[in-house]
């Protein structure tokens, strides 16, 4: 198996179990190029990648550059906060600018849902999706699962919750996207007016109790709640959302025997997550930045024409 | 000048008729309709126009259309906007008065009145706005807005959020009988949504529009209408329990009417997984549920008339991210095609009922003489021709908005020749202009 019929990577929505087993599969040696001495591999020599961030990101996009340059692809950055689409250059004519510099590849993130998939149309270059708004974030539910599966040895059966503010998360929405696939049991945790309408209907189960939502689950992906959505209204204060769902110590022994915590970043100590459990033995934050990595190196491969079997481990 | 419509079906539902007969135009008006005594022997000064295999009905009239002109003529323009009826099948349109300026005073009016006379494809109706500047704050000067020849008073893209002022413009409004047009959306419901709120919303990740958005200002303004007694028409309704509102307002006697709009009746909001902005419209796509009930309320005469909510759009307001586009659908040149193909060959609606929906009833809502082939009558006809098979492409839209979700979709059913007052204004495919 191998990616040549996949021109972009949208979603986990429309992505078949094989072909995410490939990328994890792949990511395994791909981790071992990170921790060599020499942190290159030839792979994507001649390849050219470029990410474009319409909205800030401080892992994401230096992960993606990192897995481009240690798989010697030639990455650039358009800063757009500096660029001509502060001159009112529209996206398609910013994309078509860029795709006549000869990219292979565009990483892109946008606020707004469905912003790829319309670039996608409009250009030969292969896109991936570094987020758009509250559709999907699919690297990072990549990267979560590699997590969870180095850790647990399979995803198979696992029972993950999801805590937070589910409505606005990508994160959430590719996890469960992915997570299903694998028959994980996938629960989501979080204020009633954070949930999405009719989100029982994607196969996962709500619940609106924390305590209740993570008692005997193998896994908690804890979301980043943003301060906005409180002047929205959607709840009263972050005091009264720290009170009702910031994980702490005492949740990880609800949960599971040798349950593991992992977040996406950037983190509000105090807010989701109680800095002793962001801290602790079974919080996978830092691996998770790792990963994710050796999962975007296993991506770009891929997406390049690589074969799995190409990479020794 | 004689022109004799040979042959086809005459569809005049007001008048009960629906046999294959003929009808006689004479000085740009209905002369008969039926057998026409003595055809055989003089048409030397008779045009006869074989209508064979075709239907033969009333002009259609569109309530509700956006022409954009004065402010946004790189939108639509009214002449551009009147070919596009033409082309649609429409003989007369209401033109909606969110311009710039607005259509909030009988000099702007007389403009648009004015400008659509000299164009002269087809009638152009102004609606004036129920606010001053559409801003809900104060009400148009009504008096003056009937004088300079507007139909009904809307703020249509908006409700008028303030309910005091709603119901003294459904109050004031009965000195001149006109209708009161309410586009119903509750503004801090809707907020920043971008398509219908449900299932789909969640997977495609979009801002969700609730359907009680809508159905909260109808509730609102069924209940202003019955305080007033002003004419209330809703435009396009496009939930469940809009419908069930205005069913349980009409049988309580208040003086409800409602519009459906074509995209509405045929799409659901899996279109919007696409992303194409051309799916974006406001009211937005609903579920399944929400179009079931609309196309069975549309049979079961609960809808009064279908109107196409025309909102053309330039192409940089489409061709764009999701949440930067704009709302809106062309609609004028596709409504007739997907009325028939998608409600009369699919047998949802009769043809009859159809023909109604699209003429006498939408007459009825303005209180105007026209909507039917009675002899004496302006002859404002419209005729389609049910079989042509033919594929949407908005390339050849006579309208400068190219937005359709229908693009490249096959439609069986299209107009096939309009006259206006007696003149062809579109036939074999092109829009016929008056020499000046």
């Amino acid at each position: 198996m191998n990616f040549e019929k996949r021109k972009d990577l949208l979603g986990l929505k429309d992505m078949s179990r094989e072909e995410i087993e490939l990328i994890l599969d792949t990511a395994v040696p791909m981790k071992d190029v990170i921790r060599r001495e020499i942190k290159k591999v030839p792979a994507l020599r001649g390849k050219g990648m470029i990410t474009v961030f319409y909205e800030n990101s401080t892992r994401t996009r230096t992960s993606f550059e990192l897995a481009g340059k240690y798989l010697s692809a030639d990455t650039s950055n358009l800063a757009v906060s500096t660029s001509s689409v502060q001159k009112g250059e529209s996206l398609k004519d910013t994309i078509q600018t860029i795709e006549m510099m000869g990219p292979d590849i565009l990483v892109m993130r946008h606020s707004m849902s469905g912003a790829p998939h319309y670039v996608a149309r409009n250009t030969r270059m292969r896109v991936i999706n570094a987020g758009d708004g509250t559709n999907e974030h699919p690297t990072q539910a990549l990267l979560d699962m590699f997590s969870i599966r180095e850790r647990k040895g399979t995803l198979e059966g696992l029972k993950v919750a999801i805590v937070g503010d589910i409505l606005h998360s990508r994160v959430a929405r590719s996890n469960i996207y992915g997570l299903s696939k694998f028959g994980c049991e996938v629960r989501v945790v979080g204020p009633s007016t954070l949930m999405p309408p009719e989100i029982e209907r994607l196969g996962v189960r709500q619940y609106f109790d924390l305590k209740e939502g993570i008692s005997g689950v193998d896994v908690i992906n804890v979301l980043r709640i943003q301060r906005e959505r409180q002047h929205a209204g959607l709840f009263p204060s972050l005091e009264e959302y720290a009170e009702l769902y910031m994980l702490r110590p005492e949740h990880l022994e609800l949960a599971g025997d040798g349950a593991i915590l992992l977040h996406p970043g950037p983190m509000n100590r105090g807010i989701e997550i109680s800095t002793e459990l962001a801290e602790g033995p079974n919080t996978l934050v830092n691996e998770q930045v790792t990963n994710g990595v050796a999962v975007r190196m296993a991506l770009l491969f891929l997406m390049m024409g690589g074969r799995r079997d190409e990479i020794a481990a | 000048m004689r022109l004799l419509l040979k042959g086809g079906r005459v569809v005049d539902p007001a008048n009960r008729i629906n046999t294959v007969t003929c009808v006689l135009v004479e000085d740009g008006k209905i002369a008969a309709v039926g057998a026409i005594p003595g055809e055989e022997g003089d048409t030397s000064d008779t045009e006869v126009i074989d209508c064979t295999g075709k239907i033969v009905c009333p002009g259609f009239i569109d309530l509700h259309a956006h022409l954009r002109e004065p402010g946004y003529e790189y939108k639509e323009d009214i002449l551009t906007g009147s070919r596009a009826a033409a082309a649609g099948g429409f003989t007369t349109i209401c033109a909606m008065p969110n311009t710039n300026p607005v259509v909030d005073n009988g000099a702007v009016a007389g403009y648009v009145a004015r400008r659509a006379r000299e164009v002269g494809i087809v009638n152009v109706l102004p609606i004036g706005s129920i606010t001053k500047g559409q801003a809900g704050e104060e009400l148009s000067e009504m008096a003056e807005l009937v004088q300079a020849g507007c139909v009904a008073v809307s703020d249509d893209g908006k409700s008028v959020m303030k309910s005091d002022i709603m119901r003294h413009a459904l109050d004031y409004a009965r000195m001149f009988d006109i209708p009161v047009f309410s586009h119903c959306e509750d503004i801090n419901l809707s907020a920043d949504g971008e398509m219908h709120e449900g299932f789909r919303s969640t997977v495609y990740g979009l801002q969700g529009i609730p359907a009680e958005a809508e159905e909260i200002m109808i509730s609102r303004d069924a209940m202003l209408a019955k305080l007033t007694g002003g004419r209330l028409h809703i435009c396009h309704v496009s939930t469940m329990g809009s419908l069930e509102i205005i069913r349980r307002a009409k049988a309580e006697g208040i003086r409800i009417t409602c519009e459906a709009t074509p995209h509405h009746l045929t799409l659901t909001d899996e279109a919007v997984g696409s992303y194409d902005a051309d799916t974006k419209v406001n009211p937005p796509l609903r579920s399944e549920e929400h179009v079931a009930a609309l196309r069975e309320a549309v049979a079961s005469g609960l809808i009064d008339c279908i109107a196409t909510d025309h909102a053309p759009h330039h192409i940089e307001s489409k061709d764009c991210e999701y949440g930067n586009a704009a709302f809106g659908i062309s609609g004028l040149e596709t409504a007739v095609a997907l009325v028939m193909d998608r409600l009369v060959h699919t047998e949802v609606l009769q043809l009859s009922k159809a023909v109604a929906l699209l003429t006498s009833a939408p007459a009825r809502i303005l209180g105007i003489e026209k909507g039917t082939l009675t002899p004496r009558r302006a002859a404002d006809i419209t005729i389609i021709d049910p079989d042509e098979v033919r594929t949407v492409d908005p390339r050849r839209f006579y309208s400068k908005g190219k937005n359709t979700p229908y693009k490249g979709m096959q439609l069986r059913g299209w107009p096939w020749m309009t006259l206006v007052a007696g003149r062809i204004v579109f036939k074999e495919g092109s829009v016929m202009e008056m020499k000046l």
